[in-house]
């Protein structure tokens, strides 16, 4: 069984972005590029059902500009066996890189996706979802814990208010939540076999996709800031404070 | 033009969410149709059917939808934009576990994009969406016939009653049969859901367990009425389920009162909860970040504090 893991190349999870003072998107020249954090549980979970015996191949693939090759090599670092790149220098967005994943599905034929529910740049959330519709399989997003086996999956989902779980026929696609597993650090020997990993470059066109985008960004601004208010000494104090001056209590 | 809504609901109510979409909706222009996807829905029906600005309630009524399937709904939805003749100008869902999972669907097979979590309405085309965890908000236009849209909650009000829609029972569409429920387990708490508190108590990391985190927050909370939050941190520590993490993958809260204790706040966990009226932080660390946002800090030991504040609230 083949699994297809999505991975993005992401501004890192511990850099406050800048907003660029001409209003046309945030400052991401010079800024530390990492893994999409729920990519990398993706990745995790493919390896671990990998190790497991469940699965035979794990494909990792990226769309975007050349230096997701990086991505890539992280993903095979922690054992993904071989990587796709989509290169263009073209803004992908959710819709885009669906119809250029199932391109790849189609010609892949993996019987599980498993993507991250959302990347942390963009927060859009959409486009595991898009993928499981647009291949008309069934989905199970937020996925907290994953079992598979002879033709489905059993998929606990987080959800809110609590947890649900889904039984859902193979191929399908499931999105990672954060409490699905802790990915392991590639170790420095993996670092190095991942380098001589198969890597495939492909370009959009060749997947017959066109990846042109819909919403256009006429602007990004920073949000109204907070400024830090007051300190208080001690309890009574905070009361008073809250009864008296923002009457909430 | 009008705007469909997807309800949220448990077939017996509607969710509170649901009454924010319909506020989201309703500065669009257009009728709005609700649209509940259901299985002995009646009661999430009636209440729609009340809500100020809402001109008819459809119904598509199925055994098949008990468990609210992604695919089932979408495909229910995709079927009543079809059957529009091109007049559903908007789809909007709360940006809701619920939403997240079903509207891009719909979107990616009306070959649209859908706009995540607006904040924001500048025009019918021109949306308001934060990024980044809401450390930017971008302006996007969306030149597609349909727009899909998830609605972030907490930047809109709640519609009230005051409405009386028709309602109009539609052919429910056939169960696609891919997935089935095999069990849920909801969090049952007599306190307020996170998402509709008004005042939120939240604890982090520097609750040092899951037994401190319920023997110091559970009292304040009770005696607050408050609803209880957590960290990611909390949460990955295993001190409170997933569904209590407030932050950029968690709940999104905007209560009247956000009491953060043993919280340091990184960024991931402002994007959560800085929309609060009001935030106090309870840290013994004097340079946590958190006390960059809070309008009242206090600089203590919570194992202290926050069992004075109980006995003095």
């Amino acid at each position: 069984m083949k699994i297809l893991v999505p991975v993005k190349r992401v501004v890192d999870y511990n850099v406050k972005v800048r907003v660029k003072s001409d209003g046309t998107g945030v400052d991401i020249a010079n800024v530390k590029m990492s893994m999409n954090p729920f990519d990398e549980i993706a990745v995790e979970e493919a390896v671990r059902l990998k190790e497991a015996g469940v699965a035979t191949e794990v494909v990792a693939v990226s769309c975007g500009v050349g230096a997701c090759q990086e991505t890539l090599r992280t993903a095979m670092a922690i054992g993904a066996d071989r990587g796709i790149l989509v290169e263009t220098d073209a803004e992908l967005q959710p819709l885009a890189v669906a119809k250029l994943l199932k391109a790849l599905c189609d010609k892949e034929q993996p019987q599980v996706v498993i993507c991250g529910k959302q990347a942390i740049d963009d927060d859009a959330n959409q486009t595991g979802q898009m993928l499981s519709a647009l291949m008309g399989w069934p989905q199970a997003t937020f996925a907290s814990k994953v079992a598979v086996s002879a033709g489905k999956a059993t998929v606990t989902r987080e959800i809110d208010g609590g947890l649900e779980t889904l039984e859902i026929a193979l191929p399908a696609v499931v999105t990672t939540d954060l409490r699905l597993n802790e990915p392991r650090y590639a170790t420095l020997p993996n670092i190095m076999k991942a380098k001589k990993k198969p890597l495939e470059t492909i370009k959009p066109a060749d997947l017959g996709v066109d990846v042109t985008p819909r919403l256009t960004t006429l602007k990004v601004v920073e949000p109204p800031k907070r400024s830090a208010g007051v300190m208080v000494a001690d309890v009574a104090q905070l009361v008073l404070k809250l009864k008296n001056e923002a009457k909430v209590l | 033009m009008t705007v469909l809504v997807i309800a949220e609901h448990d077939n017996a109510s509607l969710k509170g969410a649901t009454l924010n979409t319909v506020t989201a909706a309703s500065r669009l222009g257009g009728d709005i149709a609700v649209l509940v996807v259901g299985s002995a829905a009646g009661g999430a029906v009636e209440a729609a059917a009340k809500l100020a600005g809402v001109s008819k309630v459809l119904v598509a009524d199925s055994a098949a939808f008990g468990d609210q399937s992604a695919e089932n709904v979408a495909a229910q939805i995709l079927a009543v934009v079809g059957a529009s003749g091109a007049s559903i100008s908007h789809v909007l869902a709360p940006a809701t576990t619920y939403g997240k999972n079903v509207l891009p669907r719909v979107a990616a097979l009306l070959d649209v994009a859908q706009i995540s979590e607006i904040v924001g309405i500048e025009s019918a085309d021109t949306f308001v969406r934060p990024i980044y965890a809401g450390n930017a908000l971008a302006t996007v236009k969306s030149a597609d016939p349909v727009k899909v849209i998830t609605v972030r909650t907490t930047a809109f009000e709640a519609a009230g009653d005051g409405g009386a829609a028709t309602v109009e029972q539609i052919t429910p569409v056939a169960d696609c049969g891919l997935s089935k429920l095999l069990g849920r387990e909801l969090t049952k708490s007599a306190r307020p859901e996170l998402g509709a508190a008004k005042i939120i108590v939240s604890g982090g990391r520097g609750m040092g367990s899951g037994e401190n985190y319920q023997a110091i927050l559970a009292p304040l909370a009770d005696k607050l009425g408050a609803a209880l939050g957590a960290s990611r941190a909390a949460v990955d520590a295993g001190y409170v389920p997933n569904d209590y993490q407030v932050g950029q993958t968690g709940k999104i809260v905007a209560p009247q009162l956000y009491l953060a204790v043993g919280i340091s706040g990184a960024i991931q966990h402002l994007a959560g909860m800085k929309d609060s009226k009001v935030i106090v932080a309870i840290n013994k660390d004097p340079d946590a970040p958190i006390f960059q946002v809070a309008d009242y800090g206090l600089v203590a030991d919570l194992f202290e504090a926050v069992p004075q504040l109980t006995a003095a609230v």
